[in-house]
């Protein structure tokens, strides 16, 4: 809980700072799926810890120690806010004067994410996918027909309360998913773009999850479904960057997909982040119900112990 | 003025919060959370580092003319959505190491693998 309030503070600090785009971010992911994610891992691993530390003035003295070598550390760095600190001489000028003439987009963020670190955001990408399918290896269960009635009657027991939270936030969903929408496509004009977009989305199936139990979001979503997807939006990033070395220009480089470089540019984004959206979405996805399915595997076990 | 560092104070201070929960803690979930708090303080490093003083947001529009360096916004918002993924893997990691020892104390599960030997 507390985590998620200091996640929605770090996001006002960063529109203070005029990072629109990572506010946006850090506001869909920490709002909603960390502190969820995190509720959820400690009911499953016990809510009390062990009264005992390591050694904590040592641990204490070590981190004082650090911290005094950063701090004499940052006495030689560039102020806060100065216009001529080394970091906005060398690439940022051209991102800034340039990226209009050879992107084509207003949003610079947009373009270096998508176009000029197209490379760094597909990396990023698979490793979003690797961890979704490290969650999966480690916590998939296989599902018996007889634990699964066992759950319904525990799941619909739990979810014929709450009827007022459960009617408003299903008149909401349907616009949690259009906004998600209009931040996947607009992202080349304002703040947003594929990351922010999946994460949107998949917190609408969250809630949805959430309010009407996993087993009827789970005959909703299909799981085979989203893992296929998971993989295709990555595949989707990959193969546009195929087509550009096959049409005799250098992975990524979008100016190949069409005759015109900056109708190319738009394309190439586009697509980029639509990939970028659907594994980011399927993979969050892809994390909670594997999650609340071994909750529900281990509560399932307890109770066949006692 | 040695106060125009203190942005790279308040990054320090939050990175050895997060650092003395890592090592001083033996529950495997607080030192993920401990590890969470030290990856923002990078990221809120990158940030500050990119604001300049009279600077917009990096969209472009007419009759602006200062921007703030849209690099460390792009590595972050994606750093962003990375740490989300790996954080899960490591609660999943946490519980299985639960769902086999019992536990998340360190002392308890490494006397657990003293016992077993």
């Amino acid at each position: 809980m507390l985590l998620g309030i200091y996640s929605l503070l770090s996001a006002s600090f960063f529109v203070a700072m005029d990072a629109v785009d990572v506010a946006f971010t850090e506001a869909a992911v920490g709002a909603g799926i960390s502190t969820l994610l995190m509720l959820v891992a400690i009911t499953m691993t016990g809510r009390s810890e062990h009264p005992t530390r390591h050694k904590p003035l040592l641990a204490l003295a070590v981190v004082i120690v650090t911290g005094s070598l950063l701090i004499y550390g940052t006495l030689d760095m560039p102020y806060f806010g100065s216009a001529e600190a080394p970091i906005h001489q060398h690439v940022a000028p051209r991102y800034i004067n340039d990226s209009m003439q050879e992107i084509g987009v207003p949003n610079i963020v947009t373009s270096v994410l998508a176009s000029y670190r197209a490379f760094d955001t597909f990396g990023e990408v698979v490793v979003i996918f690797t961890a979704g399918m490290g969650v999966l290896a480690l916590l998939s269960v296989v599902r018996h027909s007889e634990d699964n009635a066992k759950i319904d009657s525990i799941n619909q027991s739990m979810h014929e309360q709450h009827l007022i939270l459960r009617i408003v936030s299903k008149m909401m969903i349907p616009f949690i998913l259009l906004f998600a929408f209009y931040v996947q496509f607009h992202g080349d004009f304002g703040p947003g773009g594929g990351f922010q977009a999946g994460v949107i989305f998949a917190a609408a199936i969250l809630l949805y999850a959430m309010l009407f139990g996993m087993s009827t979001a789970r005959r909703v979503i299909n799981q085979t479904l989203i893992r296929i997807l998971a993989a295709t939006g990555v595949l989707l990033y990959g193969s546009v960057g195929v087509v550009s070395l096959l049409n005799g220009k250098e992975f990524f480089d979008y100016s190949a997909l069409s005759a015109d470089p900056v109708a190319g540019q738009h394309l190439g984004i586009l697509l980029i982040e639509l990939g970028v959206g659907i594994t980011v979405a399927s993979v969050m996805v892809i994390i909670f119900f594997n999650f609340a399915d071994r909750r529900d595997y281990s509560q399932s076990k307890e109770s066949e112990d006692l | 003025m040695i106060i125009g560092l203190y942005n790279y104070w308040v990054v320090v201070v939050l990175m050895m919060i997060g650092f003395y929960i890592v090592i001083a803690h033996g529950n495997l979930i607080k030192k993920i959370v401990g590890l969470s708090i030290f990856q923002t303080s990078v990221f809120i490093f990158y940030i500050s580092m990119a604001k300049v003083d009279g600077g917009t947001a990096p969209i472009l529009a007419q009759g602006i003319e200062q921007y703030s360096n849209p690099l460390p916004h792009v590595l972050i918002l994606t750093a962003i959505v990375v740490g989300i993924a790996t954080t899960a893997l490591g609660l999943a990691l946490a519980v299985r190491i639960k769902e086999a020892y019992g536990s998340v104390e360190e002392e308890e599960i490494q006397n657990k693998d003293n016992q077993d030997c």
